[in-house]
């Protein structure tokens, strides 16, 4: 069976030469999943605009054919070209809020494409006096005439209903009628997918369908795209960052790394023996339990601007395999395999004959991180805890009408208690909405709690004057989620880094100051020079670890990290993690680590606490929770987790999506979602029930 | 001295304007980030084409601000009398446009004026025909000798001012070449070689390393360069003309119109200008304090410039400037001379524009603040307890500053059209003040005449149209270099 799509050596580059896309070949055969995995800047998602002919003003096709279904894409007049989009090959795009148009609704954006590219549906052309029509040629014709156009109308309704019916989405009747508005974010991505599969493409490019949605909804999505293509036996290419759900989803993988493919496999020999240096790094950076107490294997550095490498391998200059000839001649493409390459002078025959002669350096082990004494970590008893937060509440008022009259109340955190030990990490895990985020500027009294205590050391914060306040800050620090968004684009810095010293009157004059930012940069690992320098000069992953220095330039003892990987590749989240982890053993740290990822606590956190909707459902230690989780939420969420050795796992589907705090459902919030709910779970909310001295869990069933 | 400076309430605001300007520029120099969007501007050839024309019109504008009073010949007690009338730096440079009043309408470059007049000759014979003007051409005997002697003298000024602009082209090249040397420590070649590279570029032979540099950080040289010779040629033939004719004619009481267009300049320019001092401070604080502060103080805001903006601008501008009309007639005792009494109601229609024109920035303000107030690095400022003042003005200032120069600058040319606007309709400036405004009114008549005076109002819709296009294009140039949404594909491609 031949390939449905067959890409040879494309290459798309911007005007002044540069190649985005340096090159590519590879193949998609019917029915078939092909993974292109990468980190941001790789040009992954430049390759599948290439294939619809789609890209951005300044970006061109510079080279190489693209033939779908026989057709080549390159040589087509633009209006055929339209009709392979939408028609042959659809498109699913990565934030489904952005991709539905606000004022049309549903149905109408769906029938939009069936109008289009309906001409293979059978539903019209049943229609008796349909004239056929040729292929690649635009069928605007059920519109012709008034009665046609009005059958035509009712079977599109129809079509749209199944397409959504199709896609899970309950109730479609009603539901074809909304807006984009009305639909929650798991629902728009099933609507998109519903889009596409309108024009009943033979291939389906989805751009990291599932990065914008929680892990719950991301298995539905997941789950979905497999049915579909089970079903109508489409190709789909996929794109992710994600490791895990290229282990749930694909059967082949490409490893894109700067405008290449630097690795091309099935995904069995991917994930028995990955080959190329850089995705046997993307492995071991990913965090998990194993990995405890070890640094994590980051890749030093970031993915190269393009253009910026021109002789030699791309990667070189961040592998510690490399030898002289990697940077002096680019790696061909080796076949390794049966259907498996690599682009490596370590597997190609030059590469072999020149390391022989020449003395390789022997892989470097791990570097040990600054202050990581010894690989395990210093299991500290557990001392009086730093903070302690009883039944703290955060309510916001819903008003309405002309005189603001307060109708409800949205219960954002509804009566949350933790404790952090001093040197302890505590994490917060729940998917977003949950009220993490409110829970988190709650506790630094950046919103007023409604109610509840939060004592930081022994002292009381609710309540407090803000002089008085003040004085506490220094203890608690926050690290915010998106690096682009928390460092002012206006100030250098040093300016950045002494705001804090300079409110809290923390560390004397400006040259004793300057001596403490020359520190803490040291610590953060940053060079001095660094401090002369605006924000926007800085990766991502730099920006973060100066946001990480801005707190601790007061020395605080908690910090409150609000998912501060999430914005983050793969390679440089294990940076920051690694440099988060090394500084809680050298500064005797405390963290509340606010995050979704589960695989980044089980890495992390001595201890889980799991939120759903405002109110923490089980806590105990990550042990604990993470291996034997008891309540239904924990063990639907810890199941969802796509895993890269996940086969086998029985999987825990959750329907629906989180109710909204402002009308949470009667008795146990989750009860609408549980397969396990029974009556009395609708009565009233579970009481806390000790599962052993440390774990503690909100559920009828104990 | 034979004269004494005045300076009016306007002219003092220009000066404070003209330091902030300055000041701010240096500023700006400092900031590597402040200057690259100014760079940008820089690449742009219609901003800087924009940007000659407007510094023209500003050249021409701060002549005209620097008055004085010149000395009468007469003595009182040893005192030296000055005479009552306030003239500038500007009125003095072209004299003779300003004091050869012909006695009524004439033509653009006529000999005589435009309606016929009875005189009686030598005989005393009653004849009908057009007299000669006493200055527009008046070296001519004969009157067919214009169009030769127009075409000469055109040709003439052409090539004067086509080597003037050679001039100073040069002048600037010499200028402005050592600059980047020594601004990238790199030693620069001898100016004299400078020069000749720069001669060379005229006839685009190979470009000398200095003038590649200044390729590389983007000015678009040749634009600048057409440009600037095209003006100066404009302005040679304009000049050389001047000196003997009346080129856009004159007026219904013999005043030349090119002086009456160009002194409507400065008018246009404080309007467009000194009226941003009233609106800043009111756009700024009002406008990021309701964003910031949110509760009551947004509240109140919001209902002030809702109301302020509801009502209909033309009648409250019409309202105060009457009031403000009686006030300053019942109380002669407060102005020395008729100018200063003009220029108080020219800087109180600037105040007045003001109060009603800072609704707009203000809203622009209050919203950017708004999505500001909930960035992170706002949040962790908040979480080391930084005042509210330190973060609105370390934290949000900064950051709508981009907007406040771009509406700034699009605020200039409706604000221009603005004071044409009210001074036709009668509530603007005093009417003996020059404006475009008080010009198209005048000309409200004149074209309902038989045969009719076209040129007043030509004259006053050329030159405005040439300062508004040039502000608009600026402006225009100004926002694409302040946008980030633009900028980042740039950054990206």
């Amino acid at each position: 069976m031949g390939a449905i799509l067959s890409v040879d050596s494309l290459t798309t580059s911007l005007h002044n030469g540069v190649a985005i896309v340096d090159g590519i070949s590879f193949g998609i055969e019917q029915g078939e999943t092909f993974a292109l995995l990468g980190e941001s800047g790789c040009g992954k998602s430049m390759t599948a605009l290439s294939l619809l002919r789609l890209l951005p003003d300044g970006v061109v096709h510079a080279g190489g054919t693209a033939r779908l279904d026989g057709v080549d894409l390159f040589g087509l007049r633009e209006r055929d070209m339209r009709e392979v989009r939408g028609g042959i090959a659809a498109m699913i795009f990565q934030e489904p809020a952005l991709s539905l148009n606000p004022v049309l609704t549903v149905g109408q954006q769906i029938a939009e494409v069936l109008e289009l590219h309906g001409g293979k549906n059978a539903a019209i052309s049943q229609l008796p006096s349909n004239p056929s029509r040729p292929p690649l040629v635009r069928g605007g014709s059920c519109n012709s005439s008034p009665d046609k156009g009005r059958a035509g109308e009712g079977l599109i309704l129809q079509r749209c209903i199944e397409l959504l019916d199709q896609v899970g989405i309950p109730d479609a009747a009603r539901r074809v009628t909304e807006y984009p508005f009305q639909l929650s974010g798991g629902m728009k991505q099933r609507v998109m997918i519903a889009m596409a599969l309108a024009g009943q493409p033979k291939l389906l490019i989805a751009d990291e369908p599932t990065t914008a949605l929680d892990v719950t909804i991301q298995a539905q999505v997941l789950q979905l795209l497999r049915d579909t293509q089970e079903a109508s036996g489409m190709a789909l290419l996929l794109i992710t960052h994600d490791l895990g759900v290229v282990a749930e989803m694909a059967h082949r993988v490409g490893v894109m790394y700067a405008g290449q493919i630097v690795e091309q496999a099935s995904r069995a020999q991917l994930f028995a023996e990955p080959l190329h240096p850089y995705t046997q790094k993307l492995f071991a950076a990913l965090p998990d339990a194993a990995r405890r107490g070890q640094p994590l294997a980051a890749i030093p550095g970031s993915v190269p601007p393009p253009g910026s490498i021109t002789q030699g391998c791309r990667f070189a200059p961040r592998c510690d395999k490399a030898w002289a000839l990697c940077s002096e001649q680019t790696p061909g493409w080796t076949e390794v395999g049966e259907g498996q390459g690599v682009r490596c002078h370590l597997y190609s025959e030059r590469g072999v004959g020149s390391k022989a002669r020449e003395k390789i350096p022997s892989p470097p082990a791990p570097l040990p991180q600054a202050g990581e004494g010894s690989a395990v970590v210093r299991e500290r008893g557990v001392q009086s805890s730093l903070l302690q937060v009883k039944d703290l509440q955060v309510h916001f008022p819903i008003r309405k009408g002309i005189l603001q009259r307060v109708v409800g109340q949205v219960k954002a955190v509804d009566g949350v208690s933790l404790e952090i030990a001093q040197g302890r990490t505590l994490a917060l895990v729940g998917e977003s909405g949950c009220g993490k985020t409110t829970l988190g500027k709650a506790l630094l009294q950046l919103i007023a709690p409604t109610a509840g205590s939060v004592q930081l050391a022994g002292h009381e914060l609710t309540g407090l004057a803000a002089g008085e306040l003040r004085t506490r800050r220094a203890a608690m620090q926050m690290v915010f989620q998106d690096p682009y968004a928390s460092l002012n684009p206006k100030m250098r810095v040093a300016e950045i880094l002494e705001e804090g010293m300079a409110t809290l009157n923390i560390g004397g004059g400006s040259t004793a100051r300057q001596a403490q930012l020359d520190t803490l940069l040291d610590q953060v690992g940053l060079a001095r020079a660094t401090k002369w320098r605006y924000p926007h000069e800085f990766s991502g992953g730099q920006r973060q670890r100066i946001a990480i220095a801005r707190a601790l330039a007061v020395s605080p003892q908690l910090l409150i990290c609000d998912e501060p990987t999430s914005a983050l590749d793969v390679s440089v989240q294990a940076q920051i993690l690694n440099l988060l982890k090394s500084l809680q053993q050298e500064l005797n740290l405390s963290y509340l680590f606010i995050t979704h990822n589960l695989a980044v606590v089980e890495y992390l956190a001595h201890e889980v606490c799991v939120m759903y909707l405002g109110r923490i459902v089980e806590r105990g230690t990550a042990e604990e929770v993470l291996r034997a989780p008891k309540h239904p939420y924990t063990q639907a969420l810890l199941s969802a987790v796509p895993r890269i050795d996940g086969t086998g796992r029985e999987r825990i589907r959750l329907e629906g999506d989180l109710p909204s705090p402002a009308d949470p459902p009667p008795g146990c919030h989750f009860a609408p979602r549980c397969a396990q709910a029974s009556d009395r779970c609708r009565a009233g909310y579970p009481p806390a029930t000790d599962c052993s001295a440390t774990h503690v869990v909100h559920c009828h069933l104990f | 001295m034979n004269f004494t400076p005045v300076i009016l309430w306007s002219d003092a605001l220009v000066f404070l304007l003209l330091a902030a300007c300055l000041a701010g520029a240096w500023y700006i120099r400092q900031h590597e980030h402040l200057l690259l969007p100014w760079r940008r501007v820089a690449q742009n050839a219609t901003a800087l084409v924009s940007l000659l024309v407007l510094a023209l019109f500003l050249v021409v504008g701060l002549l005209d601000t620097l008055h004085y009073r010149a000395a009468l010949p007469e003595r009182n007690g040893g005192a030296t009398v000055y005479s009552p009338e306030v003239l500038s730096v500007f009125d003095k440079l072209v004299e003779p446009l300003r004091v050869q009043t012909e006695k009524t309408y004439s033509a653009p470059l006529a000999l005589t004026l435009y309606a016929k007049e009875s005189t009686s000759d030598a005989q005393g014979r009653v004849l009908r025909d057009y007299p000669r003007l006493k200055f527009g051409g008046a070296h001519l005997a004969d009157e067919a000798q214009r169009d030769g002697d127009v075409a000469w003298r055109g040709f003439k000024g052409a090539l004067a001012g086509l080597l003037a602009g050679l001039l100073v082209v040069l002048a600037g090249a010499w200028l402005l070449l050592p600059s980047p040397a020594s601004g990238r420590g790199i030693e620069g070649e001898g100016s004299q070689s400078k020069q000749k590279k720069r001669e060379g570029s005229l006839c685009s032979t190979p470009l000398s390393p200095t003038l590649s540099r200044l390729r590389e950080r983007g000015l678009p040289l040749r634009a600048l360069l057409i440009a600037t010779l095209i003006i100066a040629t404009l302005i040679g033939i304009t000049f050389n003309l001047a000196t003997a004719y009346h080129v856009l004619g004159t007026d219904k009481v013999g005043q030349d119109v090119l002086y009456l267009s160009l002194k409507s300049i400065r008018t246009g320019l404080i309007i467009g200008t000194v009226t941003t001092l009233v609106t800043l401070p009111l756009a700024l604080l009002l406008g990021i304090a309701a964003g910031y502060l949110r509760g009551w103080v947004d509240d109140v805001i919001q209902y002030v410039y809702t109301v302020l903006s509801s009502i209909p601008s033309v009648l409250l501008i019409a309202a105060a400037v009457l009031m403000m009309q009686v006030t300053i007639e019942t109380h002669p005792h407060w102005f020395d001379t008729a100018a200063s009494r003009a220029d108080l109601r020219l800087v109180f229609l600037c105040l007045i524009l003001g109060m009603t024109s800072w609704t707009g920035l203000c809203r622009l303000l209050r919203g950017e603040t708004l999505k500001l107030r909930e960035l992170e690095y706002i949040q962790a400022a908040q979480a080391f307890g930084v005042s509210s003042f330190r973060i609105l003005t370390r934290h949000i200032v900064p950051n709508v500053m981009h907007i406040i120069l771009i509406a700034l600058v699009m605020d200039f040319s409706g604000l221009v059209l603005a004071e044409a606007v009210l001074s036709y309709v009668g509530v603007g400036v005093d009417p003996s003040t020059i404006s475009f405004g008080t010009m198209i009114n005048a000309a409200r008549l004149e074209m309902g005449r038989e045969p009719m005076v076209w040129w007043a109002l030509a004259a006053a819709f050329g030159f405005m149209l040439a300062l508004v296009l040039a502000a608009n294009l600026f402006a225009d140039a100004v926002r694409d270099a302040f946008d980030p949404r633009l900028n980042r594909t740039e950054a990206n491609a």
